[in-house]
Formats: structure tokens, C-alpha cells, sequence
């Protein structure tokens, strides 16, 4: 047990990570039946911004400028990208977001000059070393789960008790009904973006606060197995996709503890596969099957 | 002249100016020059483009495995035909690796030291493929019962599962870990890669001539309608999968030859994304247009738009602009004009003798309007 605590613990705060990432994904595939590809890059994006803000500017400027920068990018994406293919069949819907996932990493790429770049000076007091149970970890690990558990639940009421929230509720189960009854549909749209941004934005913060450096393809596994984390938690639910992402992280970590480092990524996608012939639905997923 | 026939001859008067212009180059230009080899990768490009383009475009089966079959056609010519001399420097962490014989010494023994090596070389890549053909059947039998985009995404999951086990050490006798292979014969000039390729995509366009072809088809516009009028689904999209990774192994074959070495790192899901962003360039459901399209893309971005990433582009200089990178990023900027403004890409869903098509239908509506 001494021995799996470490893996424990950070299989549970990258849970929490991810479970950000995956809210992006459910949200917007509730709504437009998109897999928005683009959205493990918005992640990669935010860790950019975030070393490049934290080594110019001070903290409390810092990271407010990450948030209001990457929710900034995915609502110009949804406007730019998706908007006007909103009548186009799905798979151009799809090639677009492979598009748009193209296109920033290699602009990422020109802007870096494709070298990772290092995280110089990450975020004082959350990445300091505290001991838990004899293990030293960062404290990041410990709060990235509290954190994930509370911007949850603000979720959660915002989906049920506000009136955009309600909105959102009434595009995801009918697109067009919900837009006869005067819903504003894009704006609806791009609230999700926005709120799927913003808390990429935040996963991308406590995630690369553990890391020593972000490259440009560091966002494209995250969000593949965030994606897999929302599949598997039943696409179009939040609870699902927070308790998919938790389950993926931590067996991803036993993984790696029991020494099978390379088959961490192929469990991910064996578990989605599973899934899919298994219980298309996914754990909490709404009894429509005639997306699978 | 009927309009079939005419077709016919545009079509082969346009194959053999190509040809032609192709063994020109290759007995002017040496080996190394940029234009053999971007028509070494162009052709490998359009090969791996044309097998996507028949389960994309034509079957409408939304698959994002491609990779993964290249993967598997790569590894399956470089480990069979390294020559034996040469394994132990190659497999030098698994003590020479567990496969002590190599197709072309093989072959060349039996037939010869004319022919043998490369009809050696040859099995090898039909080896890749028909490996590469049969995990597509193993894989389909679960995710061929997905729709579009749960399909993509288990496709590319199962792509980067083999890639990892492409990786793991336990395989390294055969794999060589995440150690590279090298060493293997490769063709020096261009010509073999045009026949090679050209021969593979013959094959397909008969394919998709065929009753098979048609059923694709009607698979890809209604799925219902095409059950009702008495397609098999399920047999058909196999059928499909199979053959489309069949072509993308040994497309990943002739890519292990152009890049002279293999490891499994490049064949993740972005080398997919280019193919697939290829197919879209060129249109989806139209085999000339991925052709054109790789050799565009591949032509653009190796050697005409080089100069982005240098410094110096058209005369201009300005190499605080124009430095490493630049180019991909302008390339990904029109590919996604093209995305969203010219969704049907280059060709739509037209193919190379259609050209002369629109010209006879503007004399048609010019005779229609007088």
C-alpha cells in the first residue's frame, strides 16, 4: 500500500485534470454532436500562455490573463471555425476541428520555434512540496481534486438553476425546437465554449504547474483521453464525465506504477473501445442509442 | 468519337506524358535531388491519400486509423528485409533480433541476383499489407458497428494502441523497441515508386468501378436505402476497412522505404490528420483529386515554400518573419480556407477524364441557348 499511495494520489489529481479537459467535450458534444478536436489544443494553449505571462508579468495579472486568453481563443474558434458550417453535414463539421487542431499547433509551433518551453517559474505556494501520509508530493496533487469537485458543483448549478443554463439544457436535447422557442442558439453555442475554455484553462494550470515544460503536442493526449473520460462517463452528462475522468486518471497512474509505462495511453483507448460495444451510453449516459 | 472513348485516350495520353516526365527525371537528376524525392513522397502520400479516400470518401466510413496500418505495413518491410549481415549492428540491444533472414537475400537466392532482391523487396511490402489487412478485420469486427464519430475516435485509438506496442520492449526482438530500423534496400530513383503506387491506385479505381465500388457508394449516400435494396452492411464495410488498410500497409511500406529509416514515433494520429486534410484538399470522393493533392501539398511544402522556414521568400527577405515553422503555419491557415469555403476541395467529386466533361456540357448549353 505504501507503494501505490504515491500513484494513488496523483491518479486522483490527474483525474481532476482531465475531468476539466472532459467537460469541454461533453458540453459541446451535447449540444452540436461535435467532437471538438480543437479542444486539447485550447488546453496545450493555455500552458503557453501561462509560462509565457508567469515569466513577464506578476502572479495576480498572470493568471487572470490566461483564463480571459483562452476562453477568448474558444469562443473565436466556435465563431470562426464552426459557426458557418452549422448546416453542413457532420464529418465537415469534424474535418474542420481536425483543421482548427492543425493550425494552432502549428502556429504554436512558428511562435516557439517548436522547443518545449520550459516552466520557469510555476506558481509559488500550490507547487511547494508537502508531505502526505510520509509521501512528499506537490501540493497541486492534493488541491487540483478539491478544486475540480467545487468548479464542479458551480457548474452543475449553473446548468440547473440559471436561465442560460436552462438554455443550454433545451439545445442539447433539441436543437431546433429549443431554437422555435427563442432561444439564442449562438449565443447559447458560445457560452459553452466559453465555459469549457475557461475550465480547460484551469486544468491547463494545474496541470503544467507539475510538468517542467509545455510543448506543442502536449495537449493532444490529455485531450484524447479526456475525450475517452467523457465517452466512458456517457457523452452529455458532467457527473459521468468528472467520475470517467477520475476512474481513467487513476487507473492510468496504477498503470504506470506497475511498471507498464508504455501502455498507459493504449489502456486509455482499449477501456473506450470496450465502452463503446459494450454500453455505447456510457455510465450515466441518456438512453438514446441512435448516435452509436 | 464517343465521349467513353474519348475519355479513355485523355486519360492514357495523360498517364504516359506523366510517366514520361517522371523516367526523365529520373535519368537526369540524380538520386538525391529534391524532385525525385518529392515525387518519391508525393507518390507515397497519394497511395496512403487514395486508400483513405475509398473508406472516407467513398464508403463514408469516417475511420482515423490510417496511421496505424502504415505502422504495421512499415514495420513489416523494414524487419523483413534487413539484410542478415547487417542485423546485429540494427537489433544491437536484442542481441541481433529473433528473425534471422531477410526476403530479398531470399529470393535472390532462388531467382536469382537480377530480380531476386526486389521481387523480394515487393513481398515484403504485400507482407505489410495483408498484415496491416488483417488487424483491420480483427479491429472491424467490434468497430465497424460505430457510427461516424465514435468510429474516428476507436479507430484512432486502436492506431495508437499498436503504436505503443510497436514500442514496448518485450516485442524488441522483432520491433527493435523504440530503437530505429535501418539499413533495409530501398529504390534509389522515382520511377519504382510512380509504377508501384500507380499500379496500387489502378486497383483501387477498378474497385471502385465494380459492383463492390457501387455498393460503397449507395453504403455512403443511405445507408437504409442501400440495406433495402439488398447490400449486405456489415460485409461490405469490412470489405471496405480491409482493403483500405490493405493499401494504407503497403503505402506505409514505400513510406519506410522513402524515409530510409522506421521508428513507430511519426505514425501518431497527426500523420493521419494530414492525410485526411490531403483528401479534403483534394475532395472528398475523387481519386484524381487526392493525387493532385499530395503532390501539391508534398511539392508546396518540401520545396516550392521552403524558403518560409529560411528566410527568404520570392526575393523578399525577412528572416525575423519568415523563420522556422512559418510555412506550416501559412499551409494550415489555407487548409482551413479550403475547409470552410471550398468544401469540395480541387476536384469535388470528379475525376481526371470528367475534365473534358465541363467543356463538352458548355458547348451543350451554348448550342441549348441559341
Amino acid at each position: 500500500m505504501g507503494e501505490g499511495l504515491p500513484y494513488i494520489i496523483n491518479g486522483i489529481s490527474v483525474g481532476g485534470q482531465y475531468a476539466l479537459i472532459a467537460i469541454g467535450y461533453t458540453l459541446v458534444y451535447g449540444i452540436l454532436r461535435l467532437i471538438n478536436f480543437a479542444h486539447g489544443d485550447v488546453f496545450m494553449v493555455a500552458g503557453l500562455v501561462m509560462v509565457y505571462a508567469t515569466s513577464a508579468l506578476p502572479l495576480y495579472l498572470a493568471l487572470p490573463l490566461v483564463l480571459i486568453a483562452t476562453v477568448l481563443l474558444g469562443f473565436v474558434i466556435e465563431r470562426v471555425a464552426y459557426k458557418p458550417l452549422r448546416s453542413a453535414p457532420r464529418m465537415s463539421l469534424m474535418i474542420s476541428a481536425i483543421g482548427v487542431s492543425y493550425l494552432i499547433q502549428n502556429l504554436a509551433f512558428y511562435i516557439t520555434g517548436g522547443i518545449p518551453q520550459p516552466v520557469t517559474r510555476p506558481i509559488p505556494w500550490i507547487s511547494d512540496n508537502v508531505m502526505v501520509f510520509g509521501q512528499s508530493t506537490k501540493r497541486v496533487t492534493l488541491l487540483t481534486p478539491v478544486l475540480t469537485i467545487l468548479l464542479v458543483l458551480a457548474l452543475v448549478y449553473l446548468i440547473n438553476h440559471t436561465k442560460i443554463g436552462m438554455a443550454m439544457r433545451a439545445a442539447a436535447k433539441d436543437f431546433e425546437t429549443a431554437q422555435l422557442m427563442g432561444i439564442r442558439i449562438n449565443a447559447v453555442i458560445s457560452m459553452t465554449f466559453v465555459i469549457g475554455s475557461f475550465l480547460a484553462a484551469v486544468g491547463s494550470i494545474l496541470y503544467f504547474t507539475n510538468y517542467p515544460s509545455v510543448a506543442i503536442t502536449s495537449g493532444g493526449m490529455p485531450g484524447l483521453k479526456a475525450f475517452v473520460a467523457a465517452v466512458f462517463g456517457g457523452i452529455g452528462s458532467i457527473p459521468g464525465a468528472v467520475v470517467g475522468a477520475f476512474i481513467i486518471g487513476l487507473c492510468e497512474e496504477l498503470i504506470k506504477g506497475a511498471g507498464y509505462t508504455t501502455f498507459s495511453d493504449a489502456f486509455t483507448f482499449a477501456l473506450l473501445i470496450v465502452v463503446l460495444c459494450v454500453k455505447p451510453t456510457g455510465l450515466f449516459g441518456e438512453k438514446v442509442t441512435d448516435k452509436v | 468519337m464517343t465521349m467513353k472513348k474519348k475519355k479513355s485516350i485523355f486519360l492514357v495520353v495523360v498517364l504516359a506524358v506523366l510517366l514520361a516526365a517522371c523516367l526523365t527525371v529520373d535519368a537526369l537528376l540524380p538520386g538525391y535531388h529534391i524532385a525525385v524525392t518529392v515525387i518519391k513522397k508525393a507518390t507515397v502520400y497519394a497511395l496512403v491519400a487514395v486508400s483513405m479516400n475509398l473508406l472516407n470518401g467513398f464508403t463514408g466510413l469516417f475511420s482515423l486509423g490510417q496511421a496505424g496500418f502504415m505502422l504495421l505495413g512499415a514495420y513489416a518491410y523494414g524487419v523483413l528485409t534487413i539484410p542478415v549481415a547487417k542485423r546485429a549492428s540494427v537489433y544491437q540491444y536484442f542481441d541481433g533480433g529473433s528473425i534471422q533472414f531477410s526476403l530479398p537475400e531470399s529470393c535472390a537466392g532462388i531467382l536469382g541476383d537480377a530480380v531476386g532482391p526486389t521481387v523480394g523487396m515487393l513481398a515484403a511490402l504485400l507482407v505489410g499489407g495483408v498484415l496491416a489487412a488483417l488487424m483491420a478485420y480483427l479491429i472491424g469486427l467490434p468497430v465497424l458497428r460505430l457510427k461516424s464519430d465514435y468510429l474516428a475516435i476507436a479507430t484512432l485509438g486502436f492506431a495508437e494502441i499498436l503504436r505503443a506496442f510497436f514500442q514496448w520492449n518485450a516485442l524488441g526482438p522483432i520491433t527493435n523497441g523504440s530503437n530505429l530500423l535501418k539499413s533495409y534496400p530501398t529504390f534509389t530513383h522515382a520511377t519504382p515508386y510512380v509504377l508501384l503506387s500507380g499500379g496500387m491506385i489502378a486497383i483501387i479505381v477498378l474497385l471502385i468501378n465494380s459492383t463492390y465500388g457501387r455498393a460503397f457508394k449507395a453504403i455512403r449516400d443511405d445507408e437504409v436505402a442501400a440495406e433495402a435494396m439488398g447490400i449486405n452492411l456489415a460485409r461490405h464495410k469490412r470489405l471496405a476497412f480491409v482493403i483500405s488498410s490493405f493499401f494504407a500497409g503497403i503505402g506505409g511500406g514505400m513510406m519506410a522505404m522513402y524515409m530510409g529509416t522506421i521508428a513507430a514515433a511519426p505514425f501518431k494520429s497527426a500523420m493521419t490528420y494530414e492525410i485526411l486534410l490531403i483528401v479534403v484538399i483534394g475532395g472528398i470522393g475523387s481519386i484524381t483529386g487526392s493525387i493532385l493533392a499530395s503532390f501539391l501539398y508534398i511539392f508546396s511544402s518540401e520545396w516550392l515554400l521552403r524558403g518560409l522556414d529560411s528566410g527568404t521568400f520570392l526575393g523578399i527577405s525577412a528572416p525575423s518573419l519568415f523563420k522556422n515553422g512559418f510555412r506550416m503555419a501559412a499551409f494550415s491557415v489555407i487548409i482551413m480556407a479550403i475547409v470552410l469555403f471550398f468544401r469540395k476541395g480541387i476536384m469535388g467529386d470528379r475525376e481526371l477524364p470528367d475534365l473534358l466533361d465541363r467543356r463538352g456540357r458548355k458547348h451543350k448549353k451554348e448550342a441549348a441557348e441559341k
